[in-house]
């Protein structure tokens, strides 16, 4: 079974259908890129996906020992306020789950693990709106790494990184997909890396939807349109 | 300088005043770093001023004007949560009518009832001789509660306040804590008016967070400075106001302005430095 069924799943934005009938299984372990134009209804299936919008018909259901609230979710950075007063180790900490009030030795435990394995260990007390655009997106990708064993929802992650970063930030992200089993559902606009490490790719658009690898993406008609420029450049 | 605290406090009101004020204080600060970062500022003032009217309409129908108040302010805090989340009405509009809608029955209730100005007076620009011995014990119960809640979810609160979307996707209840967050608030707000007055009370949520962001980069940092901030202003800008004999809210409000203006020093010394 799918960790995320999405059976004939159409979702609103502000009251207007933006993505209609949708079907999709995200299943373990995969690598799975979400594409295509603004106003695609991007936003709004990462939305569906965690279960903060409900679908206006048709279901979303989780499976394969996933539910809803155990999905790491890491937002666009542009989403967050820019003088927020945080410490790294703050803003790790607040993914990790538990019903006590304070930290309790387990749970510094799930933080401390998680920021070693994405190199934030030694910056744990530095604001974390001083940091580099790079050094944020490893402390959220931290975060998001403490409220799931199994899953990470990306919303553009490389979006405003230079190439350096940007590239590191997908060794990441493939690290915790290949040696870790993690399945990676990722919004981007970085269509070229999506076709070098995604295992299907998930395109959105007005004239319909296209789900396949990335060899049938390049031979489909929306593929080749959209993919082309990427290609040559 | 013994002799001067001997005198003050040989009073009975500003025992009183001290003792309300300090909680006060200490609640507003913790909740206003919150408040501030939430965007809610407008809120806490809002909630000042329906508190207000509800004070002016409780004194005028001869009810006991806090058992009025606190309901009134809290279900307001509600509708005006409700209202900025929506996006129906533009929150920071919602929040200006309501308020100055408040304001204006408030007015004219005392008007018609006493006429007397001072009255007036009294509720917009507060006065430490407001307190009663049983407003003390209120005080002191509800600032217990008020400070219990926010340490018990002070790890939710920031969660929540740090980045909504990412709390509510690992389950958080985030409306459910917006909720607390305004229930706290309004009881602090209800509090602190007697003395700070209905049109300064704002000032002890919001100085004291934005006080401490001037220089500190953590949010239990700039929580714990917002509460000493708050403790110190409220404390000399009490006395300031007994030695020369001005207003206690206001004297408050013009350390807190001055404590601001230190700050801010010393965080553009610090970021030079850097």
């Amino acid at each position: 079974m799918a960790l995320i069924t999405c059976s004939d799943a159409s979702f609103a934005y502000e009251g207007r259908v933006v993505l209609e009938g949708l079907n999709l299984e995200v299943v373990r372990g995969e690598y799975l890129c979400v594409v295509g134009e603004n106003g695609s209804g991007k936003s709004t299936l990462i939305k569906g996906l965690l279960g903060l919008v409900q679908p206006v018909s048709g279901t979303v259901r989780y499976g394969d020992g996933l539910r809803r609230s155990q999905i790491g979710y890491l937002p666009q950075r542009a989403q967050l306020q820019s003088d927020f007063p945080a410490s790294v180790w703050e803003v790790v900490t607040s993914g990790v789950r538990g019903a006590s009030p304070f930290l309790t030795g387990s749970m510094r435990r799930v933080a401390e693990e998680n920021m070693r394995l994405l190199g934030v260990e030694d910056i744990r007390r530095r604001s974390f709106m001083e940091l580099s655009g790079g050094q944020q997106q490893r402390a959220l990708l931290a975060r998001a790494l403490c409220a799931t064993r199994s899953m990470l929802l990306l919303d553009e992650p490389v979006a405003g990184l230079d190439p350096l970063v940007t590239r590191e930030m997908y060794d990441v992200i493939a690290m915790l997909n290949r040696k870790r089993g993690l399945t990676v559902v990722m919004i981007s606009h970085d269509i070229a890396a999506a076709l070098e490490y995604a295992d299907r790719i998930l395109h959105l658009s007005h004239d319909g939807v296209f789900l396949g690898t990335p060899q049938a993406y390049r031979r489909s008609a929306l593929g080749a349109a959209f993919a082309g420029g990427a290609e040559r450049a | 300088m013994l002799e001067f605290f001997r005198v003050m406090f040989g009073y009975q009101f500003m025992v009183r005043a001290l003792a309300v004020g300090a909680l006060v204080s200490l609640c507003a600060a913790l909740l206003g770093v919150s408040l501030v970062l939430k965007r809610y500022s407008m809120i806490g003032d809002g909630l000042s001023h329906v508190g207000f009217g509800a004070l002016a309409v409780a004194t005028a129908l001869g009810f006991a004007p806090m058992a009025v108040a606190i309901p009134v302010v809290v279900v307001t805090a509600f509708l005006l949560l409700r209202l900025s989340s929506r996006g129906r009405l533009k929150g920071d509009a919602a929040v200006a009518m309501i308020s100055t809608g408040a304001l204006a029955l408030g007015v004219i209730v005392l008007s018609l009832s006493s006429g007397m100005t001072s009255d007036v007076n009294n509720y917009l620009f507060g006065s430490v001789l407001a307190m009663s011995e049983g407003d003390v014990r209120l005080s002191v119960i509800l600032a217990a509660v008020v400070l219990s809640l926010f340490v018990l979810f002070y790890r939710k609160i920031f969660s929540v306040t740090f980045d909504e979307t990412f709390a509510r996707a690992i389950g958080e209840k985030a409306e459910a804590y917006n909720m607390l967050l305004a229930l706290l608030t309004a009881l602090t707000i209800v509090l602190g008016m007697r003395v700070m007055g209905a049109m300064l009370i704002s000032s002890l949520i919001i100085f004291p967070a934005l006080t401490a962001m001037r220089v500190f980069r953590s949010f239990r940092s700039v929580t714990l400075c917002a509460a000493c901030v708050s403790l110190a202003g409220y404390l000399v800008g009490l006395c300031a106001s007994f030695q020369l004999d001005t207003p206690a809210g206001a004297s408050v409000v013009m350390v807190d302005i001055l404590l601001f203006a230190l700050f801010a020093l010393v965080g553009r010394l610090r970021g030079r430095r850097a």
